[in-house]
């Protein structure tokens, strides 16, 4: 829901509003000045959909299966946003870091990559392969890098490498108009676009992707008005989240995550939880189920009910932060190198089903795309509030 | 009529619904939303998962789904019935002011939101597995039955159950003096005389899903309604 004067300062936006229409038109446009229409003159109702997939014997499907699975779910999207995450897709490169960028023009590619030599070393650079299709239309530059960060930069900033990727992906995302990083994992990448789903799968060539996981969301963009950037998932490092919902606590949760070095660039509620689950797990080293506790921790009513042990570990996590409670509606997919979590809010305010075939293992908002995966699936069950359905990779298999 | 719901969205199958007699079967249903809404004087029988808001506002149509539902199934509904061979999403018979509502298996969240009654309109749900948390909230009318079979050492309903709750009645199988109900509402041990209300719902559950009445019947129920006409008195404002 809220606002920030401050991103206006670095990127503006030129788009329709119809009059009396919930419907908005956005151009990617990362110069000029601001025109960006605040909360209150843009009405963008709500939806969303999500799906994964995921095998636990590490073995590859092609983006193709999961771009179905969002085709019964049109809907739940208003074509302002589309977006998908595969892990395990990038074998050849998988000790390097796969680094997408969006740019709004050449230069701004040039620029930036004077920038990403100072601090990498780049073993390849493309543009990412697209298809022409009428309904994915003002792309902006879509390039990818594979990169390893300068032995020599390390040693001087004193980090490790994971936390000078984050920060270098920050950096860029805060300080560079024009340049955006959507996507930073190993062995892994996120392809996102304003659009229906179905058609940001067909417009990447996701098909010719082969992975052990994939994630996907249809996107009806509740506060902002659909951006390619916004669309989800919104990655850093190897962590991405796709969400259908829309949090009340986003900007509780920014304040605090903000004290850490992390940018919430785009206002949007879902990149906020995208850096509380990397300062979770990254930096603060809880385990994956804590991390749940934390983002949808328990009423106290319900805390009081549990056994003392769990009485003790779900106080200590609500006391130690606090700030980290998402409340309002979700259901996210969370996909991390070798597994997904999929969690609901505690009041389980947004539908989310799970199913299992043989070594997969599915989520989605509706079971319809379940069913399109894989029309055989079974124990079709819905998770509880706050209850994670966390789904590893066998060690040695991704 | 055979009707083959592959390539058709939601607004050609329920016009293919309209169009094709009293009696119709789909096949192949994956995700279409609001099927059979508003409908009456019709026999629907869905194989495949329908979409969201199945049978919404229904006004007399019968539906069987030989599958799982999804969400906000009988949405506001009137009248009819609608029978469900598995699990059922969230929000099930939200609002509902008249009809039934059979699920063989389990239910999702917030069951029979908001359910209401008037006069000889009195919806009836009967869940014959476990349900979510916030079962029955805001109950206004009707019955919810909660059967728990097959249910193990689950408990068969979630966290706050009858949260709101200001009429109707809701009845679950077993003694549950371990589940915590608001302050507004009381639990106590079916009569006979209340149970005499629900009788014909869980035979007629037990008819459709294949069960014994008897055995089913032959455990002790707890019947679930609020204190008085307006337990929220003071909650806001005197009103």
């Amino acid at each position: 829901m809220e606002y920030n004067a401050y991103d206006e300062q670095r990127r503006s936006s030129v788009y329709f509003v119809y009059p009396g229409e919930a419907f908005a038109f956005f151009i990617f446009d990362l110069k000029g000045t601001d025109t960006m229409r605040l909360e209150g003159q843009v009405r963008i109702p709500s939806g969303c959909a999500i799906a994964a997939v995921i095998s636990k014997e590490g073995k590859k499907m092609s983006g193709e299966g999961i771009t179905n699975a969002m085709r019964p779910m049109h809907d739940r999207s208003n074509g302002l946003g589309g977006g998908f995450a595969g892990y395990g897709i990038y074998p050849e490169y998988k000790d390097f870091y796969a680094l997408h960028l969006f740019y709004d023009e050449r230069s701004t590619r040039k620029n930036c990559e004077v920038f990403l030599k100072e601090r990498f070393e780049i073993v390849k650079s493309e543009i990412i392969p697209t298809r022409k299709i009428p309904a994915i239309t003002g792309e902006p530059i879509i390039w990818r890098y594979f990169v390893a960060p300068l032995q020599s930069v390390l040693a001087s900033q004193q980090l490790d490498e994971k936390e000078f990727v984050a920060r270098t992906v920050m950096k860029i995302n805060t300080e560079m108009p024009g340049a955006y990083v959507f996507s930073s994992g190993k062995n892994m990448g996120t392809f996102k676009a304003v659009g229906f789903p179905e058609d940001v799968g067909v417009f990447y060539k996701l098909e010719e992707y082969e992975g052990y996981s994939w994630t996907a969301h249809g996107r009806y963009p509740t506060n902002t008005p659909g951006w390619w950037g916004g669309a989800h998932p919104f990655t850093l490092l190897d962590y991405s989240i796709v969400h259908n919902g829309e949090i009340s606590s986003y900007d509780a949760n920014r304040r605090f995550i903000e004290m850490f070095g992390y940018k919430c660039t785009l206002q949007t509620d879902t990149e906020v939880i995208t850096y509380i689950m990397d300062y979770l797990l990254r930096r603060q080293g809880l385990t994956l189920e804590e991390a749940a506790s934390v983002i949808a921790a328990p009423f106290w009513s319900t805390i009081a009910g549990k056994a003392p042990a769990d009485q003790e570990r779900l106080t200590y996590l609500r006391t130690v932060f606090p700030s980290l409670l998402v409340t309002g509606p979700f259901s996210i997919v969370l996909g991390f190198d070798g597994g997904l979590m999929a969690l609901n809010d505690r009041l389980k305010l947004r539908s989310m089903v799970v199913g299992e075939k043989d070594d997969k293992v599915f989520i989605a908002s509706e079971e319809a795309a379940i069913r399109t995966m894989e029309p055989n699936a079974e124990k079709i069950w819905a998770p509880a509030g706050g209850e994670p359905v966390i789904v590893n990779v066998k060690e040695g298999a991704f | 009529m055979l009707l083959d719901a592959q390539s058709m969205d939601q607004s050609m199958l329920n016009q293919a619904i309209r169009q094709n007699g009293s009696d119709v079967h789909i096949i192949n249903c994956l995700g279409q939303r609001f099927i059979a809404a508003g409908m009456s004087d019709k026999t629907i029988t869905i194989d495949g998962i329908p979409g969201n808001a199945l049978g919404a506002y229904l006004n007399g149509a019968v539906i069987t789904v030989r599958a799982n539902a999804q969400d906000a199934v009988g949405d506001t509904m009137n009248d009819g019935k609608i029978i469900i061979h598995g699990n059922i999403g969230d929000a099930a018979g939200y609002a509902m002011r008249g009809g039934r509502i059979f699920i063989k298996d389990s239910a999702g969240y917030r069951a029979g939101i908001h359910m209401k009654a008037y006069q000889d309109k009195v919806p009836a749900m009967v869940i014959g597995g476990t349900a979510g948390s916030f079962l029955g909230e805001y109950q206004a009318g009707g019955v919810i039955v909660v059967l728990g079979l097959d249910s193990g050492s689950r408990r068969i309903v979630g966290n706050f159950p009858c949260t709101g709750m200001h009429g109707g009645k809701m009845f679950l199988r077993g003694d549950h003096r371990d589940i915590s109900f608001p302050s507004q509402v009381t639990a106590r041990a079916a009569s006979q005389e209340d149970m005499a209300q629900i009788q014909p719902l869980v035979v007629e559950y037990c008819q459709l899903f294949g069960r014994d009445p008897a055995q089913v019947l032959d455990a002790p129920f707890t019947m679930v309604t609020p204190d008085s006409k307006n337990p929220y008195k003071q909650m806001y404002v005197a009103n």
